[in-house]
């Protein structure tokens, strides 16, 4: 009977035991808890840190069988990742929640958010230059997308292998442009040109171009990228909605309820696919260091896109709005209104910043749908 | 249509970054259109 005991309390600190066995688990609890610690004391996108943090955790402990077959969270990643359900879902709070009336007002501020897409294009050539396979190149350039769902939603598809690095880097660094970008966008403009003043006369949109644009979008944005419908369709589906201002209340579901239950499962979702044996790698880290790039040359693109207007508009664009042409919105139009004002007291660059960051978040999106349109073109893709 | 990564990658570049940048050329002309054809009007006025 003592023997039976001591193997019952056994069974106590086998976990314990294998903590120290597989020591990827113990540096991946580590890793979880240094997610936990941005989101909740760094406040760096905690509403995804929280849940990828803790689900890392989840994953991490020793015997867990959360995304074994059956698991809680497996089951849950599989009814909405592995449908790429969920991505979708969040699109449409974002239409939701998103005024395109800056860009509406400006639709050149467009050119700019298509520029904010270098870096997703240059990126995968340079993933394919390290040799990473077609499509987790793909998958890998589309952080540059700077746009978490849309990263999500072609990683998911394309390479569920690399959901977590890639993830973790699109959410991580976009909440570190205001960090990443100032440096770029002091060191490619010359004093002038981030001095330049841009007039602003609040030029309003009338009600039925504001209905008009989502489903302009939807069906001239659908037949040109077929493959990418879904991540369009959704963000202007949310769109419309709050533009008719009659549904009220699926506007409201879309931009809170919905939206927060699958950021909730999303969010534990992609760190449970952080297990150590499986992250613990060179491409974890090679992938990381790609997505830093991508998110550069982003931004080195858009401001030298800027420049190029600056040129042509005989000195009339401040090229500092180009580094707003990427979809972390409106964040990166706040980056550019900080740093134009420190050079110029009246700069007041912030609505035409909005415009290129709405430009962004259409151009992130058309991007990827673009993108996957040519895979399947080129008949990568089915 | 099997292809090494460099063509892969330059064809990628060329028709993903053209594609998206002649869509979103397209759609800003569209919009500017749409904004020419029902402009803004006064509340109560609005077409």
């Amino acid at each position: 009977m003592m023997e039976a005991i001591i193997a019952g309390l056994g069974g106590l600190v086998i976990g314990f035991k294998l903590l120290f066995v597989n020591w990827q688990n113990l540096i991946m609890l580590g890793v979880g808890g240094v997610l936990l610690w941005l989101g909740i004391k760094k406040d760096c996108e905690p509403l995804l840190l929280v849940p990828i943090g803790f689900g890392c955790l989840l994953v991490n402990v020793p015997l867990s069988d959360v995304m074994l077959k059956d698991g809680f969270v497996r089951t849950i990643y599989d009814a909405g990742v592995d449908t790429e359900l969920f991505p979708l879902l969040i699109f449409i709070g974002i239409g939701a929640m998103t005024d395109f009336g800056p860009v509406l007002a400006q639709p050149y501020t467009f050119l700019l958010g298509a520029a904010g897409q270098f870096g997703i294009f240059l990126t995968l050539i340079l993933a394919l230059y390290i040799g990473f396979p077609k499509l987790d190149a793909v998958s890998i350039g589309v952080i540059g997308a700077c746009d978490g769902p849309t990263a999500i939603y072609v990683t998911s598809k394309y390479a569920p292998h690399l959901l977590g690095a890639v993830a973790v880097a699109a959410y991580s660094y976009m909440s570190l442009v205001p960090v990443i970008q100032p440096p770029i966008m002091r060191a490619l403009t010359t004093d002038k040109e981030k001095k330049t003043v841009m007039k602003f006369t609040a030029k309003p949109v009338s009600k039925t171009t504001k209905l008009l644009f989502p489903i302009v979008i939807t069906v001239v944005g659908g037949c040109i990228a077929p493959k990418g419908l879904p991540l369009l369709a959704t963000i202007m589906l949310g769109n419309l909605m709050k533009e008719s201002g009659v549904v009220a209340r699926l506007t409201g579901a879309a931009e809170n309820e919905i939206a927060n239950v699958v950021t909730l499962f999303l969010g534990l979702c992609i760190g449970a696919t952080m297990a150590g044996p499986a992250f613990i790698r060179a491409e974890t880290l090679i992938v990381l260091g790609l997505g830093f790039l991508a998110i550069i040359l982003d931004t080195v693109c858009g401001v030298l896109f800027g420049k190029v207007l600056y040129v042509m508009t005989g000195g009339k664009i401040n090229p500092l709005i180009g580094a707003a042409g990427i979809s972390a919105f409106p964040m990166a139009a706040r980056v550019v209104q900080k740093v134009g004002s420190q050079y110029n007291k009246k700069s007041y660059l912030l609505m035409h910043a909005m415009g290129a960051n709405a430009g962004g978040q259409i151009g992130s999106v058309i991007a990827a749908a673009v993108m996957l349109s040519v895979l399947a073109g080129m008949g990568v893709i089915r | 249509m099997e292809m090494d990564n460099f063509t892969f990658g330059i064809t990628m570049l060329v028709a993903g970054m053209g594609g998206t940048l002649a869509t979103l050329g397209l759609l800003s002309l569209m919009m500017a259109g749409l904004g020419k054809l029902f402009p803004y009007k006064e509340e109560g006025k609005e077409d």
